[in-house]
């Protein structure tokens, strides 16, 4: 029985497939961005126009583009993968070469009117990439060692050029969704030991490189480690921003002091209020309560992607979903742990809430390709 | 591709293990996330909250108005005057440099405020940025008017210091500035207020010395501020204390006309009164205006100010100490009346040179006074009498008498500076020159040269104890917030009144003697008549080859050599009113120069206005008339001719 038969006879056609949508997905995703308007009208003192309705309208664009990639059949995008692999990698490339330098880091390019963050787009492609190559690959070569080290250089040629702009953030999510990827395509377990091993052996090499003509990372990375392990340290300088952000985060107390009662917020107290340190404002306002729920609705959509990958026999299709999920937890737990005191400031947005352009149109493009993969299942 | 069914479903299997697993991770990561928030908002909220409050609210000082000094009749010394300042704050304003190339658009700004606000503006401080101060009404309503365009920059209303009596007051009361490290440093609990970001104390003077009275207590407001520090709403207020007012003793307009008065000499002068001690007018020239030092001086001035030989910045009424001269004489002979070693009526023969071991002293006078008693002897300024007298008496009796009278006295003013001067006897030599008393030391300071040093101050308030005979002490406060400072009378000095009377009888005569030294600066009118006694106190020593080329004169000399002019007086001299002393730095002759100053101050002091012409002998009215048409005095009703109040 040929493959593309097989989805064709199984696979729903036309508007019926609206009925095979994962809608409690769907909902999940409004209600996170309407957390996410919320809280940009409260940092914003009580105005719409300066950050919640641009990110109104292109949730809207990027739920249209959802709908619109969730009726394209899974395979198709199977088919785009290396296509996608290669333009990412490219605008990588060109962002090196031609790109504008913000909070001093290379990371927008610019088309026309449209400001474009590749490494958004990247983090998409890879996964596509990895799920198509390990769907094409023979199961029993997986754990290969030339089959393992194709994918790890996938994995690299992003990840390397992520992190020339510089942008930790972008690389880990890189290197966590792809490792997740492989994990779940069956790569034995030895490989991830020896990665881990490897890892923890580089940043001791990285840490003691400092100060040296070898220097491996730039000044400001180093001293976003040193406030991190001691916040206190440089009150008023670098532990500015988290030392004020785990006060804005503990003030809120159980049930928040109000919706746009936070002080530390209105105060301008909070560094990068309506991007990467949102959540703090929202865990001031809306206190534990506000905050823990946020985290539910999060692994609530862990959960639902999880398990659609679990029931779907698409090999490319439950490791798309896999990687998809493993992307978008990677980007909620290390901005969630970077506010709380738990990582360093490495520049990761809160999904779908954290104001921003192309991460927000590249999630809900993402979780299209979940919903394709969702609605085309193999039964 | 094709695949079997079989391998379908192992890959299905393994990636459903391997899936589950990878959830089972997250969820481990998401529960350890709900931990943590957990912990930091549920146990640690309320650490957390305090420092949010801390954050948010902020104690800020509301700097009290500074109290007014005033003049005995209430006429303003120092004040406060409103002045607009336009000033950034940082958060609003965006580009700072966009913002004063729009500023200097509509209007001036000084380049050396451009540059410190250049400079301000790189810094990181919750403070505002001040781009000019002291700004003209027109200004600061342009700025108003532009508001819209100019984003973070707002006018200021701030109160400053000024001394609208300039010059006359400048040494007395001194002046306000900024606070510096060196003022904080010498308080051990500083008020917070003097953190305060442009908040100026007392320099020098009485702005100095009544500093706790003039100050006033801070009031303060909870505001809740940004990150910036910029005040959002204020949530509470405290109002604190205006300054207590301080009337002084001194009459401005006696003091306007004391200061016209020495004019552009190196001078000083000292008003005093008799029987309260109220310093009238405390004045030494040339001046200066205070409010340049409010301001912040330039350099050039500064430069002009320090350049001067004169010593404009030094107050030479209290702190300036010069050899008293013949003004000391009456100290030396009430030292000897007494001890009992004269009476009034021993003689002492005068040659016009006193002998002590083969060395000569002279008499001012080098033909001799001939038979000398103690009237004649201070109405001519005998010099030999008081040799004389003084070998009899002894430097110590003599040094005793001058501290009754209040030389070698630090007289307790809030003034800056003021000098001890100096009552030399033989244990201080010995202290502080391990030298032992000299015969001639004594002889020189029977007539005031020598050792002896005293401050126009002093010789004011000796006089004032001659002319009342009770130890009258200076005072220059009045009146504090309103209420009197207490007088006490003073005691008596304990001396006999007849030796007293001996000694006002000499400085009578002096003045009003047939051979008086200073009977040119008599007062005719009987009900203001004076006593008085010059001194010319030599500042270098004349060595025996210019005594034997008989160099005495003082015009022949550069100015910085030329004799001190000094006079004593008092008047009414039935009734004593007033007391003055007047030092003119090397100014020559006591009697001319510093006389006809004496005798204007008391008659001033005892007039409404302008002293009357008929008050001066007849033959001196024109010239007197043309003088008082010559003084640039700040009151003009001061011009009119007054009557005596005498």
């Amino acid at each position: 029985m040929s493959f593309l038969e097989y989805r064709v006879k199984t696979a729903p056609t036309g508007a019926s497939k609206f009925l095979y949508i994962n809608w409690a997905l769907v909902v999940l995703l409004i209600a996170i961005a309407s957390v996410g308007f919320l809280m940009l009208y409260s940092v914003a003192g009580g105005r719409l126009d300066v950050w919640a309705e641009p990110q109104m309208q292109r949730f809207v664009a990027g739920m249209v583009g959802m709908f619109i990639i969730a009726f394209v059949p899974i395979w198709f995008w199977r088919n785009m993968a290396g296509l996608a692999y290669i333009v990412s990698v490219l605008l990588l490339l060109a962002t090196e070469v031609m790109g504008s330098v913000g909070m001093g880091a290379q990371r927008w390019i610019e088309i026309g009117p449209l400001r474009l963050q590749p490494s958004e787009l990247s983090k998409v492609a890879l996964v596509m990439l990895l799920a198509a190559y390990y769907d094409w690959l023979d199961i029993r070569r997986v754990s290969r060692p030339f089959w393992v080290l194709v994918p790890v250089l996938f994995i690299l040629i992003p990840t390397g050029l992520v992190l020339g702009q510089p942008d930790l953030g972008t690389a880990i999510l890189l290197m966590g969704g792809g490792a997740v990827v492989m994990f779940c395509a069956g790569v034995s377990w030895i490989y991830f030991a020896v990665v881990i091993g490897a890892g923890v052996g580089l940043v001791s090499t990285v840490l003691a490189s400092r100060g040296t003509a070898w220097q491996l990372i730039k000044e400001y990375q180093f001293k976003r480690i040193d406030t991190f392990l001691d916040p206190g340290s440089d009150p008023l300088g670098a532990g500015y921003h988290i030392t004020q952000a785990k006060i804005a985060l503990g003030s809120g107390g159980w049930s928040g002091r109000g919706f746009m009662q936070g002080t530390q917020s209105r105060l301008n107290f909070l560094p990068e209020k309506h991007t990467d340190f949102i959540f703090t404002t929202l865990a001031e306002e809306f206190g534990f309560l506000g905050g823990f729920s946020l985290l539910i609705l999060y692994a609530l959509v862990l959960a639902f992607c999880i398990s659609s990958a679990i029931r779907n026999k698409d090999r490319f299709a439950s490791l798309v979903t896999l990687g998809i999920a493993a992307t978008f937890f990677f980007y909620f737990a290390v901005n969630m742990m970077m506010v709380t005191g738990l990582a360093p400031v490495v520049g990761v947005p809160l999904p779908l809430v954290s104001y921003g352009g192309s991460s927000m149109l590249v999630l809900l493009a993402a979780f299209g390709i979940v919903q394709s993969a969702h609605v085309h299942r193999l039964r | 591709m094709r695949r079997s069914a079989r391998d379908t479903d192992d890959s299905a299997a393994k990636i459903t293990r391997r899936a589950l697993f990878m959830g089972g991770s997250m969820a481990a990561v998401v529960a350890v996330l709900g931990a943590r928030m957990r912990h930091m908002q549920v146990e640690q909220a309320d650490e957390f909250r305090l420092l949010a409050e801390d954050n948010r609210i902020s104690i800020r000082l509301i700097p009290p108005t500074r109290g007014l000094i005033l003049d005995r009749n209430g006429k303003l010394i120092a004040g406060n005057e409103q002045n607009y300042r336009v000033v950034i704050s940082r958060d609003d304003a965006g580009d700072v440099d966009d913002l004063l190339a729009k500023l200097t658009e509509i209007m001036t700004i000084p380049p050396e405020d451009m540059d410190r606000a250049l400079k301000e503006a790189k810094k990181r401080s919750p403070l505002p940025i001040i781009v000019a101060d002291r700004m003209s009404w027109d200004d600061v309503s342009k700025v108003g008017i532009n508001a819209p365009a100019l984003p973070g920059v707002s006018p200021e209303v701030g109160l400053s210091r000024i001394y609208p009596r300039d010059t006359d007051f400048a040494h007395v009361v001194g002046y306000v500035g900024p606070v510096s490290d060196a003022d904080l440093a010498k308080l051990e609990t500083p008020d917070p207020l003097l953190q305060t970001p442009k908040f100026q104390i007392g320099k020098i003077g009485v702005e100095t010395w009544m500093e706790d009275a003039l100050r006033g207590t801070a009031g303060n407001r909870r505001v809740e501020v940004n990150s910036v520090g910029r005040v959002m709403r204020e949530l509470g207020r405290e109002e604190g204390q205006a300054g207590s007012d301080v009337h002084l003793t001194i009459d401005a307009d006696v003091q306007n006309y004391l200061q016209v008065r020495l004019g552009d000499d190196s001078a000083a002068a000292v008003v005093m009164d008799v029987v309260t001690g109220d310093i009238i007018g405390c004045g030494s020239a040339p001046s200066f205006d205070p409010n340049l030092f409010v301001r912040g001086i330039s350099y050039t001035d500064y430069e002009t100010l320090t350049g001067n030989d004169h010593r404009p910045l030094a107050d030479k009424a209290v702190q300036g100490a010069y050899p008293p001269g013949s003004t000391f004489k009456m100290m030396t002979g009430l030292a000897a009346l007494e001890a009992g070693v004269i009476t009034t009526e021993t003689p002492v023969y005068c040659p016009g040179y006193y002998d002590v071991g083969g060395r000569k002293f002279h008499c001012w006078k080098r033909g001799g006074h001939g038979r000398v008693t103690f009237d004649r002897g201070l109405e001519e300024s005998c010099d030999v009498y008081f040799y004389d007298v003084a070998m009899k008496v002894g430097i110590d009796k003599i040094a005793e008498m001058g501290r009754r009278f209040g030389l070698g006295i630090r007289h307790d003013l809030p003034m800056s500076a003021i000098t001890e001067g100096l009552m030399p006897d033989k244990a201080w030599k010995q202290d502080r020159y391990k030298q032992q008393w000299r015969i001639g030391d004594t002889v020189n300071a029977a007539i005031g040269q020598g050792y002896v040093l005293a401050s126009p101050l002093q010789l004011a308030v000796m006089t004032a104890r001659i002319a009342s005979g009770r130890a009258v002490t200076p005072r220059l406060v009045r009146m504090i917030d309103n209420q009197p400072v207490a007088v006490t009378e003073a005691p008596a000095l304990g001396l006999s009144p007849a030796n007293l009377r001996a000694a006002r009888g000499g400085m009578i005569a002096v003045v009003n003697g047939a051979h008086g030294t200073g009977r040119s600066a008599r007062i005719e009118d009987p009900a203001m008549r004076m006593a008085g006694k010059s001194g010319t106190s030599q500042v270098r020593n004349i060595s025996m080859a210019e005594r034997a080329r008989g160099v005495s004169s003082n015009d022949s000399l550069p100015w910085k050599r030329r004799d001190h002019a000094l006079f004593v007086c008092y008047a009414p001299y039935d009734a004593p009113r007033y007391a003055a002393a007047v030092v003119v730095e090397h100014g020559g002759g006591g009697s001319t120069v510093a006389g006809p100053i004496g005798r204007d101050l008391l008659l001033r002091a005892m007039s409404t206005g302008m002293p009357p012409l008929s008050a001066y002998p007849a033959s001196q009215r024109n010239r007197i008339e043309t003088q008082q048409k010559g003084m640039q005095l700040r009151d003009p009703d001061g011009k009119a001719p007054g009557v005596s109040r005498a």
